[in-house]
């Protein structure tokens, strides 16, 4: 028995090492980090402990920004591109011909360089004393006046920000849902036909049901990619977030940590935790919430 | 309800797109089933029987012919309009609804003049429970239940409207041998209780002999015999029907007919008054051999197996198609084993032939 266990252990040796050596102990470290106030890389040295850093954070309005920015892009892009995805999924197994096509082209976005993408959409949104970029063609030819999407008023720069992150985690979730919805047996389809059901009714009876654990695993990841969001953010409006008032809480933590005005890695300890709270207590509420609604 | 099924064709285009032939699965169709009886549609996989059944069932639209159910044409109808109930070979129960939820899910779809409250469709579900034997297990999932008790659930699923014809696509396949013989009994009472015609798909006889009223057996979609069991088991109209039915299977042995006297090899084995000389196919029940000494027929002999109540013995001869004859007597006869050969004389009514090339049966007079 002794002998079997001590086995059991040493199975688990690399795994635990690995976990422990880059996850455990990075994140026991950034939490104490987050404590010293006054913390210095070159002289390793610091001047007390205490709360001082969180303090300083959640009081400095570049932070609050991000905290503003960050949550206003959560709400909209999660829900909205689960749900689009859905639809799309949805479309994608109920038509026959070209779907293979349309699986490729709604995939593509997802093997596309985001900065690459975020170019792309720069030109797309941009304005400039020469010229308009497409979108705003577009809205000339309706008889709008031109909007700089890219340096004009936060609303439309929020916009370009929520379309940009809608576009890019979509294919996932499409890939995702329409193994989902094929993965339900025809069986329950003909059942359900053979009873009278409406087409309505299949759905959220039948359909959501059965694909909602993976429904589930979306909302659940998106919500925490969403709060992680950073480079996208880069991509469209440049390193300089916060003059662009369109920093993420990630964005800060590393502009705290290599910014212009970097070398404050105690700030960027007590941003990372804050965010690891947040993250933590949503995903303790999508999982209570999910209890009730999700079959597995 | 009684069904009629009138010159019923389905095709399908072949799955190798190259290919522009067509896959016929049921062919020309004709039968009636009549009202209130217990029908088995047996034959091999992949012989049309579960196309036939989603054709009954409206899932699939035929290709030509037309369904009735009682006068109502009903072909073109989708099948929420025909009244049928459909048990799936898997059951399909929903695994995210209590057994009492998968129950109500068709009442809840009634509209209209139909419409029930919540409290009719409990009523209902509770009466249907009974009736199949689940009433204590209404709270359940699907995946806490037994697969007999699952397909209860599923059998009460599809009663629960009372449909004018129940359908069951492989009732037994996925329940084992024991729970089998309990639930087939189980539908037959059903059935008999609810009076519904019943239209069930199945691959193995012993299955279809044992409850149906009416067998009908197919084979590569088309309709070989339809009739009771046992009529269809004692006077088979070809060689696959004889084939297709009874465990242990009959025996088959390459023989001719010549002067009014069925040969197996050198010996002739029977008279056989008024057919014409020819090649044949003679099929024996196993119980149509006798044990006796100065029996024309001479096997040898393999080994018996004594099953108490009969004794099975298993031989071989050079003309069987079988590898083994199994031959079923009564165990008050004794089998001297050490002897090499066994000899029988046969029984005339168990004795088939059917011509070589077509396979159908030739018939004469006892």
């Amino acid at each position: 028995m002794e002998n079997n266990n001590r086995k059991g252990w040493l199975y688990l040796l690399p795994a635990m090492l690995f976990l422990g050596v880059f996850m455990v102990y990075p994140l026991v470290d950034v939490l104490i980090y987050s404590f010293e106030e006054g913390y210095n890389f070159a002289s390793q040295t610091y001047t007390g402990v205490g709360l001082y850093n969180y303090s300083y954070v959640l009081h400095d309005p570049y932070f609050l920004q991000a905290v503003q920015n960050t949550f206003i892009l959560v709400i909209i892009t999660v829900p909205l591109s689960t749900g689009i995805a859905l639809l799309i999924s949805v479309g994608l197994s109920s038509i026959k011909p070209l779907r293979h096509l349309y699986q490729t082209v709604y995939f593509l976005p997802y093997v596309t360089n985001t900065l690459a993408v975020g170019l792309v959409f720069m030109i797309l949104f941009k304005k400039t004393a020469y010229m308009d970029g497409l979108v705003n063609l577009i809205l000339n030819f309706f008889g709008s006046a031109s909007i700089d999407f890219i340096d004009g008023p936060y609303w439309a720069k929020m916009f370009v920000l929520c379309f940009y992150t809608i576009w890019v985690v979509m294919p996932f979730k499409i890939l995702i849902l329409t193994s989902a919805l094929a993965s339900v047996k025809e069986d329950y389809y003909s059942a359900a036909r053979v009873d009278g059901t409406p087409k309505w009714r299949i759905f959220t009876k039948i359909t959501l049901p059965m694909i909602s654990p993976m429904l589930f695993y979306l909302i659940i990841t998106g919500f925490i990619g969403a709060f992680k969001a950073y480079s996208d953010a880069v991509a469209l409006f440049g390193t300089n977030l916060n003059a662009a008032e369109m920093n993420t809480i990630v964005g800060y933590v590393y502009d705290m940590l290599y910014g212009d005005s970097g070398g404050f890695p105690s700030y960027a300890s007590a941003a990372a935790i804050i965010l690891f709270a947040i993250v933590l207590t949503i995903t303790c509420i999508n999982l209570l919430v999910s209890k009730k609604h999700v079959h597995y | 309800m009684k069904v009629v099924l009138q010159d019923l064709t389905k095709k399908f285009p072949n799955r190798n797109k190259k290919d522009r032939t067509e896959v016929t699965a049921v062919n020309n169709f004709s039968f009636e089933i009549p009202d209130g009886k217990l029908i088995g549609l047996l034959g091999p996989s992949g012989c049309g029987k579960s196309t036939t059944l989603n054709l009954i069932c409206g899932l699939q639209k035929p290709t030509s012919g037309k369904i009735f159910f009682g006068e109502d044409d009903v072909t073109d109808l989708p099948p929420e309009n025909r009244g049928v109930g459909l048990v799936f070979q898997n059951y399909a129960l929903y695994p995210h609804l209590t057994v009492k939820q998968n129950i109500t899910f068709p009442l809840e779809n009634l509209r209209g003049k139909e419409k029930m409250t919540k409290k009719e469709m409990a009523d209902k579900a509770l009466e249907i429970a009974r009736l199949v034997q689940i009433d204590t297990l209404m709270d359940r999932k699907p995946s806490e239940l037994s697969g007999g008790q699952q397909q209860r659930v599923a059998i009460a699923r599809a009663l629960v409207k009372m449909p004018r014809v129940l359908l069951l696509d492989e009732p037994l396949s996925n329940l084992d041998a024991r729970l089998r013989l309990q639930t087939r009994e189980e539908i037959k009472r059903i059935q008999r209780e609810t009076k519904i015609t019943t239209v069930f798909v199945t691959h193995d006889q012993d299955e279809a002999m044992s409850i149906s009223d009416m067998i009908v057996v197919m084979k590569d979609g088309i309709l070989q015999q339809i009739g009771k069991p046992q009529d269809v088991y004692d006077d088979p109209v070809n060689l696959f029907v004889a084939k297709f039915l009874g465990t242990p299977p009959i025996s088959v042995f390459h023989g001719s007919v010549k002067n009014g006297q069925l040969y197996i090899g050198d010996t002739a084995v029977l008279d056989v008054p008024g057919v014409g000389d020819r090649e044949v196919f003679a099929g024996i029940r196993p119980e149509g051999f006798v044990l006796d000494e100065n029996g024309s027929l001479s096997c040898v002999l393999n080994g018996v197996e004594v099953m108490g109540r009969d004794i099975s013995i298993i031989s071989t001869h050079k003309q069987s198609l079988n590898t083994t004859i199994r031959s079923i007597i009564s165990a008050e006869n004794k089998v001297n084993t050490a002897s090499e050969n066994v000899r029988f004389s046969l029984k005339p009514s168990k004795v088939y032939i059917f011509d070589k090339a077509t396979e159908e049966r030739i018939r004469f007079p006892l």
